[in-house]
């Protein structure tokens, strides 16, 4: 237990100093806030579907935890490359441990940042329609975090450099974040993009935060609120069981 | 303490390790001496649950790390030949973390990391970010941790690299207190042929993969008919330089280095 706990607070703690790295990571949510939010917005508006901003903010905010929880999971990569990696590997801790506490510690920096994100979205105009289920989105958060925090690491450990990291960038994260409905409502598209958005997890983290801070009128759920969390749990467990296995295959 | 058995690994077609079987009795010094590239660091995986030999045999205390993995874990230390550091935090938190994850309880690897600090200058800058040391001073750091707590087993992977005379008699005494009074039995490698001379009871030579003398110090010299043991290891691993090419591992950090503008 200690392990997984010191590990967690090392995640933690180098979140906190690279000051560079965290207004970074939150310049580009602001960027799609304010370039999507407001200069879509009127278009939005006129086509009657209500305030974009509205709808675009926890999809913001889902694109955050997502990044930020994935790139933790990939830092494995720097930690393999300047050879932390060793000293946690050779010490007389299950591996499993080292996995959980990294995973907890990447999912709670992203889960910060997504907070982060939602104070910046209210200064920009997001309203939740009930404050009183706003833990309830966090808990959404928690689980996006989670499911991608672990496959970050379960990604981390098979491949061996940053050479691949371009390829799973373009082809595996935008794709999850474009795809997840994070910039468009969920409902009445053809059945190609019905049936990706439905596969992939962060369309249900998403939905589940706009379904919990949205009133009815301004939003229409594409999935019951129990289905987005048992979804999200579940593909959460598998890749937890899938990261701790690569993670133990590990061979430096 | 260990037993290595006909150990053989393989890369794909090239062999890093080929047929290597040597013995080293509780509470003894061996150094492991080779050129560049010889199978040396490879060896040094194998016997610390890093990598899987392709066949052979490893015993750590009557334990195979290929199957007892933790319980192997428990009882070595190791001192990597490159840097294992966290860059990001403090010298005390590197030393805090690797005290916990070795189950070294709260007031004894206090008590120990401020001790070994102290031995090896960094007391003063315990609450400085590594990456803001010298390269000798992450040496001496990574060293340090090393000693936090105490195996029965210590691995020293080319300790002394890039270590100044000062630093590199403290360590030696320091393994040889070690040695002497906990009876811990030490494996090591190292360039330095004088620093084997003086510290090990016993040898082994490889190159090429190949385990081509062991014995003592004495028993080396007189196996080569040389007067030094720099001389001994010339006779027996030939006088060519061998390359090494840049792994991966460097070429990221050339990477890191372009990006974090020197960060790291």
């Amino acid at each position: 237990m200690s392990a997984i706990y010191i590990l967690w607070l090392r995640e933690l703690k180098r979140y906190v100093r690279s000051r560079a790295q965290m207004v970074a990571s939150l310049g580009q949510p602001l960027l799609y806030l304010l370039a999507l939010g407001f200069g879509l917005g009127p278009v939005f508006q006129r086509a009657g579907y209500g305030s974009y901003i509205q709808l675009l903010a926890p999809g913001v905010i889902g694109m955050t935890v997502l990044f930020s929880s994935i790139f933790s999971g990939l830092g494995l990569l720097w930690d393999r490359q300047f050879g932390f990696l060793k000293e946690t590997l050779v010490a007389p801790v299950p591996r499993l441990h080292i996995m959980i506490g990294r995973t907890l510690g990447g999912a709670t920096v992203a889960v910060i940042q997504g907070m982060l994100v939602f104070i910046i979205s209210f200064i920009a105009g997001f309203r939740p329609a009930n404050w009183l289920l706003v833990p309830v989105a966090v808990a959404f958060m928690v689980a996006i975090a989670v499911v991608f925090a672990a496959l970050g690491v379960a990604i981390g450990s098979s491949i061996q450099d940053m050479q691949g990291f371009q390829l799973i960038m373009n082809f595996l994260v935008m794709p999850i974040f474009f795809l997840s409905g994070a910039l468009f409502p969920l409902a009445g598209h053809g059945i190609v993009l019905t049936v990706i958005t439905r596969l992939d997890p962060l369309s249900y983290g998403v939905d589940g935060i706009r379904t919990v801070l949205l009133s009815s009128s301004q939003f229409e759920p594409a999935f019951a609120v129990s289905t987005s969390a048992i979804v999200l749990g579940a593909v959460g467990s598998v890749l937890l069981v899938i990261g701790a296995w690569r993670f133990s295959k590990i061979e430096i | 303490m260990i037993h290595v058995k006909n150990l053989v690994k393989t890369f794909g077609n090239f062999t890093a390790v080929d047929d290597v079987s040597f013995e080293v009795a509780p509470g003894e010094i061996f150094a492991f001496l080779g050129p560049n590239g010889a199978g040396k660091t490879t060896t040094i995986k194998m016997l610390t649950t890093l990598l899987q030999p392709t066949s052979g045999a490893i015993e750590l205390d009557g334990l195979n790390p290929r199957i007892h993995q933790n319980e192997a874990r428990k009882r070595f230390g190791i001192v990597f030949q490159d840097p294992s550091l966290d860059g990001d935090l403090t010298a005390w938190e590197n030393m805090e973390i690797h005290g916990v994850l070795y189950h070294v309880p709260y007031k004894l690897r206090h008590h120990r990391a401020e001790e070994l600090l102290k031995l090896f200058e960094l007391w003063e800058r315990r609450n400085e970010q590594v990456k803001k040391f010298s390269g000798g001073m992450k040496r001496r750091l990574e060293i340090a941790r090393g000693f936090l707590h105490t195996p029965k087993i210590l691995f020293l992977d080319e300790p002394t690299l890039g270590l100044d005379p000062q630093s590199r008699n403290q360590l030696w005494n320091h393994v040889r207190r070690v040695n002497e009074s906990e009876g811990v039995t030490v494996f090591l490698t190292t360039h330095y042929m004088d620093e084997a001379d003086r510290v090990a009871h016993r040898i082994g030579i490889i190159d090429h993969g190949k385990l081509v003398a062991q014995g003592t110090p004495t028993e080396i010299k007189e196996q080569a008919g040389a007067a030094t043991l720099e001389d001994a290891f010339l006779t027996l691993t030939g006088s060519t330089i061998r390359d090494e090419s840049a792994g991966s591992a460097d070429m990221m950090r050339q990477f890191a280095k372009m990006w974090s503008g020197g960060r790291r």
